[in-house]
């Protein structure tokens, strides 16, 4: 078996570019995934029985059903009802809807790990629930929900990869157009396997120091 | 007859089959410090946190200033009603994220709706009542568990509460922390604040309470004055319970 280094060297710089979408489609779906799985995760906790029931239900729908099944929904079955994105919008929002379902469960999990004379005393200088959780609840489970997170940050990371059957030239679909043209997967997958693996060790690394940076008390 | 700025009627508490509160009344009377005594699982903590409703009763109704509480319509007024008492735990159960001044000032933020700075503002009075002006912006890590107990006091005092209740405030404490606590309850007592006091320092009792209340087996066995209770005790239980205090 012969490597075919020249086709190596010519795509470091073109994979780049599909790179540059893969981090943009991340950082857009983990921003977005976390503000949502904040809240739901929040709502998981609420006093209200339907609205736990209806986060539950969601939870429970993202974690049983294949992230490529909803990638399909959203691409495929939202614009039938009206809702229309282009597919680097439909990725992000798909990757966004899963990610929020595990961030929910990890806040939920922090959250409710803290001890229950803070909600104590909390209520006893007369703060609500809604209050308690905001205030006090969640500022004090960040730290230990930083490792959880990055676990989610990773999956969603290289769950992206998967966005490439809905056409975002995304990484794997910018090596996959490589093979089309010149038909070398093992040298085009083994750079995309060593891109992501960059990627991710970069990521864990910054949330070892984020993590070390959050204050501990 | 001056009236009672707390009103309980047969308050009674079970956890699953367990009775641990058996109908107690009493009433607390406008400044004046009750403090009440009793072996553990006498049902005294049990009675005060049924007090401001961090636990529900099973039985009975706590009046306060004649309203009842813990029959408010909605969250909001039961929170705005719990935070008519002023409540003091045995740990302290200060936020370990926040400074002593926003321990005290996030309730006057988040509850009685003022600005920020107002509310800092008035939390570092409170501090200063407690005597910790130079510790406003340390976390309660920072802090000795006297210095802590202290701002968890101001934190309650900041509400303006109507009632304190001190659940035995002192026990977590090193003995040579306990004094300057029980200081700070001392002047809060002469001050003219209505307290129900929890607690295993029978000094504290005897120099500062109007009225000492001896529970057992989760129902009020005697109470009277410091003096009667502590010096000619009636009931076989009570005498049981100081003369084994005194051997401690």
């Amino acid at each position: 078996m012969t490597i075919d280094w020249g086709i190596i060297g010519e795509s470091i710089p073109l994979l780049a570019e599909g790179l540059v979408v893969t981090l943009q489609v991340s950082a857009l779906s983990a921003v977005l995934g976390l503000a949502l799985g904040v809240v739901f995760g929040l709502g998981s906790l609420s006093r209200s029985r339907p609205l736990r029931w209806l986060v539950m239900a969601y939870v429970d729908f993202i974690r049983g059903t294949p992230l490529l099944i909803q990638i399909f929904l959203v691409f495929f079955a939202l614009p039938m009802i009206g809702i229309r994105f282009d597919e680097f919008w439909a990725g992000v929002f798909a990757l966004s809807l899963n990610a929020s379902a595990f961030v929910a469960e990890v806040v939920r999990g922090g959250v409710g790990s803290i001890e229950k004379g803070q909600t104590e005393a909390a209520k006893a200088i007369g703060m609500r629930h809604s209050q308690i959780l905001v205030y006090i609840l969640l500022p004090q489970a960040y730290r230990q929900m930083v490792p959880p997170l990055t676990n989610e940050l990773i999956s969603l990371v290289k769950n992206s990869s998967l966005l490439s059957v809905i056409s975002v030239y995304e990484l794997t679909r910018a090596g996959q157009a490589i093979i089309s043209v010149h038909f070398v997967p093992f040298e085009i997958y083994t750079l995309l396997a060593v891109y992501y693996y960059v990627l991710i060790k970069a990521l864990s690394w910054l949330s070892v120091q984020l993590e070390r940076r959050l204050p501990t008390w | 007859m001056v009236a009672a700025v707390i009103q309980v009627q047969d308050l009674s508490k079970s956890f699953g089959d367990n009775p641990v509160l058996r109908g107690v009344s009493l009433d607390v009377a406008l400044a004046e410090t009750v403090v009440i005594i009793g072996a553990s699982g006498s049902g005294k903590t049990t009675f005060l946190r049924c007090l401001n409703r961090l636990e529900e009763p099973t039985g009975g109704s706590v009046r306060l200033d004649g309203s009842p509480v813990g029959e408010a319509s909605s969250e909001r007024l039961s929170a705005a009603q719990r935070s008519q008492f002023g409540f003091v735990f045995q740990r302290f159960n200060l936020f370990p994220h926040l400074t002593a001044r926003d321990n005290v000032a996030i309730g006057l933020e988040k509850v009685r709706g003022m600005s920020r700075a107002e509310a800092r503002a008035l939390a570092e009075e409170e501090l200063s009542r407690v005597h910790l002006q130079d510790h406003i912006d340390k976390r309660p890590a920072q802090l000795s568990g006297g210095q802590q107990q202290r701002v968890a006091i101001a934190r309650a005092l900041a509400m303006k509460p109507r009632v304190m209740l001190f659940d035995e405030p002192t026990s977590a404490l090193d003995p040579e922390l306990v004094q300057e606590v029980l200081d700070v309850m001392k002047d809060l007592a002469e001050a003219g604040m209505t307290m129900v006091v929890v607690t295993h320092e029978m000094s504290f009792a005897r120099d500062v309470a109007d009225r000492v209340i001896y529970m057992e087996d989760g129902v009020i066995a005697e109470q009277g004055p410091p003096d009667q209770l502590f010096g000619a005790p009636k009931s076989a239980g009570a005498q049981r319970f100081l003369r084994h205090l005194s051997h401690d």
